[in-house]
Formats: structure tokens, C-alpha cells, sequence
């Protein structure tokens, strides 16, 4: 996938595509005959009780979970129409294309403009190609994307672990950018966050609604319900349902979904 | 309502009983160290001159200076430092950011715990069986830094794998997570941030290499040389070892002699330590996360 994210679109909108995908850690196993298809620039949220596979499937999109050497996976899974686990994939390119932010903020221990910069230079080597002022152009522009350009502006040289959580995530969102991937992963990005910062993260990831497929795992309902398009429900590894957030909230088609949603267990 | 009942009163006289225990344990483990530099200062201090340092033995090493084996000493550290540092920073690398655990991780790691467990006059008959015999290095400055490698890179890896670890995990997966590869993980965020904990474990290492005697004694260190070594394959002298020579082994050598080696060396590694210490107050102080 060298392809610029603007040049390529997959089949009929479809961003992430798996088929019977099954996976297991050692002996136990994860996920099983995963079948979904994440649609294209909107955003997907996946919810689900702790250790139903949400992250698991997350961190398969990326190919992450494969540091663990004892992992596992049948079936395929197609980013853009392309397969991910295929020969000759390179994991660097994968991951430029599919961007991660994680639970708890971890911007590196650099300064924050660094960390935006950071996936610039790693992709090429010591950024020589990117001049000097355009990569103020790229900073700020993936500042001002995650709302984050005002309150940072005077301070690009201060270290990003200085921030405040709000902003450390904002930042982690924003280091994403400059390699203009197409598809952002995130675990659980407000759980370690405030209401207040919650909210302020929750708005920022809307505005990026069309320009990514964005998928959110998320404990909190009401952030699923508020933040996003479509929903999957899943339950020990298994997907229950996927359809339109609205629809799932108002009518679910599966007991066990609606179960959940009103919080029967979790 | 609130004054103590039995068990209360009870209670503390076993609380003071443990602490005063403990304190007293503390002491007595520093009351060695006070003594031994209070000795070696009042009975070495007034060996202490520029000539002292600065100038060779002379009258069969009963007047004179140390300043063959100073140098001696400052050549063997050095080289021994240049073969154990790369090396073992390289296995530590190796052994935190790529190795998979696995039984043949588990078996090098287990390999270099009991390699720091060796007694230092095996390694020294190691050394002359390797390097001076075997590789034919002769007895020389190679061979005993060497020697010295080879016993100190345990504490070496074990010191900068523990800085490397402690570096969070969280920062790896976000730099793998952007695409780096472990290379540039490691070359961006894992060494800037572990660097100040390797640097204290190689000054320690410096400290513990400058002290010892067994390893060099076969290997390159001489009793007495009239000349400095001009390069690795020379013999040298050596503190240590010509602590060992004047204090047993040369008949009417004035008391204050040996201490005052003593002396110089203790300074030596004490400077070391502390320089150490200092510094890895100052990294730290470099990082917040």
C-alpha cells in the first residue's frame, strides 16, 4: 500500500473487511468467525463487556498484537481491499495507513513537537525531504486539526508529558496525521479522562468524521451512542450485532444486546 | 476514651524493641567502612605527596613513588572498558528489545547471572588459558583487560537491561504503533531514556575493574617494571596489585607505603562512585514522565 490514503478506496466503501477471522492467545481463543464490514469515513464504535475481544480485534487491524509470539489467527482481514496478512506486506506501511491511540496517553518523552513530527521522520529516515518549514506547516496543521494549536502554540518545545491527559490524548491523535493514514484504531481513548475532557476529546473526534474510518472501542454507552454511526455489539468473542448506532440504541435486534445497553451486565 | 489499652502499651515496646534492632544492625555495617578510611588516612595520609604520585619506586620499591602502576591501572581499566561496554550494552540490547522468551533466552540469561557468580581467580586462570596461551597474547595489558571483560560484563548486562526495562512499554507500542521499527524505537525513545542508568552500571564496573587482583596478576600485571607500557601487548603495573607486593612480598617497606596505595586506590573508586552517583542524579532530573 504505497498509495496516498486521498487515491485509494475500497470496494463499495468498505474500509476494513474480515472474513471467519479467529484468534487465539496460546490456547484460548479470542475471537471467532469474525464477519464484519467497517464502513468507510464514518465512525464505528465497538462495545461490549471486558474481555468480549473488542481490543483484541482492534489490535489485529494493525497487526500490534503480533509482538505477543503466541498468537494465533485464521481467516483474513481486508484494509481497503487489500489483505493485511498476505506475503509482502510490510508491517511499517500497515501501520503508516492504520493509526493507534491507545487507553492511557503515551506521547513519547519528547518535545510535542517531536511527537507530531515523530511518525514524519520514522518514515523518512530523519525527515531530510520534509524542509524545515514545512514541518512547522505539518505541526501546526495537525495541532489545529485536534484542537490543540491555541493552548500549545507558544510551548511546541516543552516536553508532551507535561500536558494535561486532555491534551496528552489530543496529541496522540494529532501525531497520527502527518502520515495521513486512512483508518484510526482507538482503544478506549476517554477512559482515562475527566467528563469534561472526555467531552472536549469525544467533539474533536467527530470533527474527524469523513477524512477517517475511525474505530472507537468504548465501555461508556452514552459515548457510543453520542459519538458514533454505526455500533458493533460484541459478546465472548463473537460479534452479537452491527448496525446503524441509532437503531442499535432504540431497537435492538438481539436480547443480549439489549441486555447490555440497559446495563444488565457488563 | 481514646488512652491505650494493654495491648497498645504492648505493642509499642515491640515497635521501639525492632526499631532500635535495626538501627543498631545499621551500624555496625558502617562502623567497617568508617574505620577502614579513618585507618588509611591517618596511616596513609601523610605518604600522600606529588612525588608519591608522580614518581617511580625506587630502593626496591621501599621509597619512591606509584606513578608506573597509576598509569598501569588507568590502562587496564580502559581497555577493559572498551571491549565490556560495547559488548555488553549489545547483549543487553539484544536481550530486552529483540529476544523472544523462550528456553534459549532463559538459558543465557541464567548463563550470565552464574558468569557473575564466578570467582575472580577462575576467571583469571581463564584468562591465561584463553588469551595469553591460546590466542597468544601473552602476559600484557590485552590479556588482563580481557581478563577483566569477560568478569565484569555480567554486571555490565544485568545494569543496562534493567535501565532498558525500565523504560515504559507503553512508549514502544506507541512508536510501533506509528510503523518504527524495534531499530528506531530503540535508537529514539528506549536508549535516551535508559542512558543514565547504563552509565552508572559502567561506572560501577570501572570502580569494581580497578580494584581487583586476581584476574591481572596472571595475565599482565607485573611485580615491578622500571618503565610505562606502551601499548596493549606491554606488561604494566598495577595499584592492586602493587598494593599486594609492597604489603607482602618486599621485606623493610615503611608502613605508611601500603596504605598510602591504599589509599589512592579507595580514592580512586570513591571518586568514581561518587561521580556515578552525581551524574545519574543529574539524568534524571533531565526526565519527566
Amino acid at each position: 500500500m504505497s498509495q496516498t490514503a486521498s487515491s485509494i478506496t475500497g470496494q463499495d466503501g468498505i474500509a476494513v473487511e474480515t472474513r471467519s477471522l479467529n484468534l487465539w492467545y496460546g490456547d484460548f481463543q479470542a475471537l471467532f468467525d469474525i464477519d464484519l464490514k467497517v464502513r468507510q469515513g464514518i465512525i464505528t464504535s465497538l462495545i461490549g463487556p471486558s474481555g468480549c475481544g473488542k481490543s483484541t480485534f482492534l489490535r489485529s487491524i494493525n497487526r500490534i498484537n503480533e509482538r505477543l509470539g503466541y498468537v494465533r489467527i485464521t481467516g483474513g482481514i481486508h484494509l481497503l481491499g487489500h489483505d493485511i496478512y498476505a506475503e509482502g506486506v510490510n508491517l511499517s506501511q500497515l501501520r503508516k495507513q492504520v493509526g493507534m491511540v491507545f487507553q492511557r496517553p503515551n506521547p513519547l518523552p519528547i518535545s510535542i513537537r517531536d511527537n507530531v513530527l515523530f511518525a514524519v521522520e520514522i518514515h523518512d529516515e530523519g525527515g531530510k525531504k520534509a524542509g524545515r518549514a514545512n514541518k512547522e506547516e505539518i505541526v501546526e496543521a495537525a495541532l489545529r486539526r485536534v484542537l490543540l494549536w491555541d493552548s500549545v502554540k507558544d510551548r511546541l518545545n516543552t516536553k508532551a508529558t507535561t500536558l494535561s491527559l486532555e491534551e496528552q490524548q489530543k496529541l496522540c491523535i494529532a501525531r497520527l496525521l502527518p502520515v495521513k493514514p486512512s483508518i484510526l484504531l482507538m482503544d478506549e481513548p476517554c477512559s482515562a479522562l475527566d467528563p469534561k475532557g472526555t467531552e472536549a476529546v469525544e467533539e474533536m473526534i467527530w470533527e474527524l468524521r469523513g477524512d477517517y474510518t475511525i474505530l472507537i472501542v468504548t465501555h461508556n454507552m452514552a459515548q457510543a451512542r453520542r459519538a458514533s454511526e454505526e455500533c458493533i455489539f460484541m459478546l465472548m468473542g463473537k460479534v452479537v450485532e452491527h448496525t446503524a448506532t441509532a437503531d442499535m440504541f432504540v431497537n435492538p435486534k438481539d436480547r443480549r444486546t439489549a441486555d447490555y445497553i440497559e446495563g444488565r451486565y457488563g | 476514651m481514646f488512652g491505650p489499652a494493654e495491648y497498645n502499651i504492648r505493642n509499642e515496646r515491640t515497635e521501639r524493641l525492632w526499631r532500635i534492632l535495626f538501627l543498631v544492625m545499621t551500624i555496625l555495617l558502617i562502623i567497617p567502612v568508617l574505620v577502614i578510611l579513618a585507618t588509611l588516612i591517618v596511616k596513609g595520609g601523610p605518604a600522600l605527596s606529588w612525588e608519591f604520585l608522580f614518581d617511580d619506586p625506587k630502593d626496591g620499591m621501599t621509597k619512591g613513588g606509584i606513578f608506573p602502576a597509576l598509569v598501569g591501572t588507568i590502562w587496564l581499566v580502559t581497555v577493559a572498558l572498551l571491549v565490556s561496554v560495547p559488548l555488553g550494552v549489545a547483549a543487553a540490547l539484544y536481550l530486552s528489545e529483540y529476544a523472544p522468551d523462550n528456553l534459549f533466552t532463559r538459558a543465557i540469561n541464567l548463563a550470565i547471572i552464574n558468569l557473575a557468580g564466578v570467582p575472580s581467580i577462575v576467571h583469571a586462570l581463564f584468562g591465561v588459558g584463553a588469551f595469553v596461551i591460546f590466542f597468544g597474547f601473552g602476559t600484557s595489558i590485552l590479556s588482563a583487560s580481557l581478563t577483566l571483560a569477560i568478569m565484569t560484563l555480567p554486571v555490565v548486562i544485568v545494569a543496562t537491561k534493567e535501565s532498558l526495562q525500565a523504560v515504559p512499554y507503553a512508549f514502544r507500542e506507541a512508536c510501533w504503533s506509528m510503523g518504527a521499527t524495534r531499530w528506531q524505537t530503540i535508537r529514539r525513545v528506549v536508549l535516551p531514556n535508559a542512558v543514565s542508568g547504563i552509565l552508572t552500571g559502567i561506572i560501577l564496573e570501572v570502580s569494581r575493574t580497578t580494584g581487583e587482583t586476581a584476574p591481572i596478576m596472571f595475565t599482565g600485571a607485573a611485580f615491578f617494571l622500571p618503565f610505562l607500557p606502551e601499548g596493549i601487548f606491554d606488561q604494566t603495573m598495577a595499584l592492586s596489585l602493587h598494593l599486594f607486593v609492597v604489603s607482602t612480598q618486599v621485606p623493610n617497606v615503611p608502613e605508611h607505603l601500603p596504605y598510602g596505595v591504599a589509599l589512592v586506590l579507595i580514592a580512586m573508586v570513591l571518586i568514581m562512585n561518587s561521580a556515578s552517583i552525581a551524574l545519574r542524579i543529574y539524568l534524571r532530573s533531565l526526565k519527566k514522565w
